[in-house]
């Protein structure tokens, strides 16, 4: 291998690339309008970050066009512009991104100390300094929650995708558009399904297990989505290799097809978990509340973090909005890492 | 003689070739199909329990469950009255804000991603796309509430100042706080993640030879996008904003964070008032009557019912111009 490397150590040429020395007219611009902008707002009653950046853009993009237009002529300072458009658009959509990792981070790591781990909030209300009081019932909770929603829809959900990949029955573009259509639902109708299916005319109450049921068909068309891409990479050629040897298509896809998806089938349901790790709206009608670890999934209410945040800002006290910063950050480290691992686990989909 | 009488017995039976399914298959097969089943069983109970839980609402108020605007629970024998209408337009309102403010960023993030970013910076900028989909709501809405809001009033005030003449930026009286224009901004950051991937897909399956063929012909980057890339995928970003529009018109949290619901049409939306269906249904729980919860379930149905139609037309879209290529 070195031994060919070594012979065909020739760079390409590539004629078309930018010098540097051809950069330098740009930057120059650049510079230019930078001063430019600054003398107006210097001078003129506008005022504020946003002239800066508004006057910088139309100066900027102005002097960059009329270079291209004295270089190459009018459509090439057409396209100076929408370069400069483009990159401009690209650019606000990450400011939010930025700022919210930004202030979560910020705001959130006060009020991140250990004892919140091992506090619950059963002698604490949400105004009170952050020295008491902790979120340990709605890690509890979220756990759970994830947990048991898991249980329900995976099942559900990798064998409607088997069934898609694997039978391609009759059914298969109508059970398709089934659950696109599922995907759409919002979460606060699943929520509201589920308390007037089995809350509103019966005796029983909010609870862990009726709490998860609305995550479970907010994660059931996510996971099934994902798992179907992902058993359509398996090759053919291992099914076929499966039927010759004899084998049942039940013994063929057990077997073979979805061990050789397992990857993907994980990164299917990390998914799902991170999709419904956040939902808050489905809880409000079907968790009840706890302010206490509370094991029983059965009975009694039940807590988890996103209503730990909910319940923070709707308190709106300065104590509240800090445990609701403090319960995001929480939060949004265990979506990140699921989001991390189902890349990890994503980056190799089929063996 | 005993060869002749054994020799049959050691021949095996022809074997049968066929295409029958065996009875592990069946039963296979058969767990698959109704399982696949659930998704139906689901929506169609979504639908039946909300309607029939709600229908008393509808049988009361009749059509003006949709038309009319206000919605108090009667008191003390005096008839209710419920009317969604100022929620389905500040529905609408919301959603066509964020869509205006959210479609044309996602194009342009797009476009950018596809044909200007180089290699390196366009996986870490594909990476954070796809991480602004995975953020629960309720961040957004906190955000939204505590960063976004001071700066978005200030923005407002800047396009009543200098835009104000057109009747949809009109303010009666300076009130910029908790608007449906802050609302709107909101869901457009939401929604930029979908449209966004969407229109990237489609983007990316642009016939790479008829890009060669704009480009042989001396075209410039953009003109090239112009002529090949923007007829060829403006199906599928008008799907992609559907899909949006599908999410925008069920967030809940986030909207209920920042917005001021009030039971009354407003079309101005810089203007400190608005209505939202989901953000509604959660706000009017907590003290809701019996009777008033149910015709919150039936507000529900009508959110359900306009998010399924957005979401298959959607879908519909998108998948005619993925599969054809138009």
């Amino acid at each position: 291998m070195t031994t060919i490397a070594n012979t065909t150590s020739v760079q390409p040429t590539k004629p078309w690339k930018v010098t540097k020395r051809q950069l330098i007219p740009n930057l120059v611009l650049l510079i230019a309008a930078a001063a430019v902008t600054y003398a107006i707002v210097a001078i003129s009653p506008m005022k504020g970050k946003l002239a800066y950046v508004l006057l910088f853009f139309i100066f900027g993009t102005g002097f960059q066009a009329a270079l291209s237009w004295s270089k190459r002529g009018k459509s090439a300072a057409t396209d100076t512009i929408a370069a400069a458009i483009m990159m401009t658009g690209g650019f606000l959509v990450f400011l939010p991104v930025v700022s919210l990792l930004f202030t979560t981070i910020a705001k959130g790591i006060k009020g991140l100390r250990p004892q919140i781990f091992t506090n619950t909030m059963e002698a604490t209300s949400y105004s009170d300094p952050l020295t008491s009081g902790g979120l340990l019932h709605a890690i509890i909770g979220t756990l759970f929650l994830i947990l048991i929603a898991t249980v329900i829809s995976l099942p559900l959900s990798i064998l409607t995708a088997l069934y898609l990949t694997e039978i391609k029955g009759k059914a298969s573009g109508f059970i398709q558009f089934l659950v696109q259509a599922m995907s759409g639902v919002p979460s606060v109708v699943a929520g509201i399904f589920i308390y007037a299916a089995l809350l509103l005319t019966t005796n029983l109450r909010g609870s862990t297990i009726i709490g998860a049921l609305p995550l479970a068909i907010l994660m059931i068309p996510t996971v099934t989505r994902t798992a179907q891409e992902v058993l359509l990479l398996v090759p053919n050629e291992l099914r076929e290799a499966g039927l010759a040897l004899g084998a049942t298509q039940w013994k063929t896809v057990a077997t073979i097809v979805v061990p050789a998806a397992r990857n993907g089938l994980i990164t299917a349901v990390i998914l799902g978990v991170a999709r419904i790790a956040g939902e808050t709206a489905p809880l409000l009608f079907t968790l009840g509340t706890s302010d206490k670890v509370n094991w029983n999934i059965f009975s009694g209410g039940q807590n988890a973090l996103p209503y730990y945040v909910w319940s923070g800002l709707r308190d709106g006290t300065e104590g509240g909005l800090q445990r609701a910063w403090t319960g995001i950050l929480v939060l949004l480290i265990l979506v990140l890492t699921l989001f991390v691992s189902a890349r990890i686990f994503g980056s190799r989909k089929v063996k | 003689m005993t060869f002749t009488a054994n020799a049959p017995k050691s021949i095996p039976d022809k074997r049968q070739i066929t295409t029958k399914p065996r009875i592990s298959d069946k039963i296979f097969r058969g767990i698959l199909t109704a399982m696949s089943m659930s998704s139906l069983l689901i929506l169609t109970l979504i639908g039946l329990f909300l309607s029939l839980r709600g229908f008393q609402a509808f049988q009361t108020q009749g059509i003006g469950f949709i038309t009319k605007v206000d919605w108090t629970a009667g008191v003390d024998g005096s008839p209710d009255s419920f009317g969604l209408g100022a929620m389905i337009v500040g529905t609408l309102l919301i959603s066509a804000t964020a869509l205006v403010i959210g479609v044309p960023l996602s194009v342009l993030t797009a476009l950018y991603l596809t044909f200007y970013a180089p290699e390196s910076l366009k996986r870490t900028l594909v990476t954070l796309v796809d991480l602004m989909a995975s953020f629960p709501s309720i961040l957004y809405g906190l955000w939204g509430f505590i960063v976004l809001m001071p700066m978005a009033e200030y923005w407002a005030q800047l396009i009543h100042k200098y835009l104000g003449w057109i009747p949809i930026f009109g303010m009666p009286s300076p009130a910029y706080t908790r608007s449906p224009f802050i609302a709107g901004l909101v869901l457009a950051i939401m929604i930029i993640p979908i449209v966004t991937s969407v229109s990237r897909e489609i983007f990316n399956q642009t016939p790479l030879d008829r890009i060669q063929a704009a480009y042989a012909l001396g075209a410039t980057r953009w003109a090239m996008i112009k002529a090949v890339v923007l007829p060829f995928g403006a199906s599928g970003v008008v799907g992609g904003a559907m899909l949006g529009l599908g999410r925008a018109l069920g967030e809940t949290v986030a909207v209920y964070s920042v917005l001021n619901i009030v039971f009354k049409v407003n079309f101005q939306v810089l203007y400190g008032f608005g209505g939202n269906i989901a953000s509604m249904i959660v706000g009017k729980w907590g003290e809701a009557s019996l009777t008033e919860s149910k015709a919150l379930l039936a507000a529900g149905f009508v959110l359900f019912v306009m998010t399924l139609i957005v979401n298959l037309l959607a879908n519909f879209i998108v998948r005619r111009t993925v599969k054809t290529g138009k």
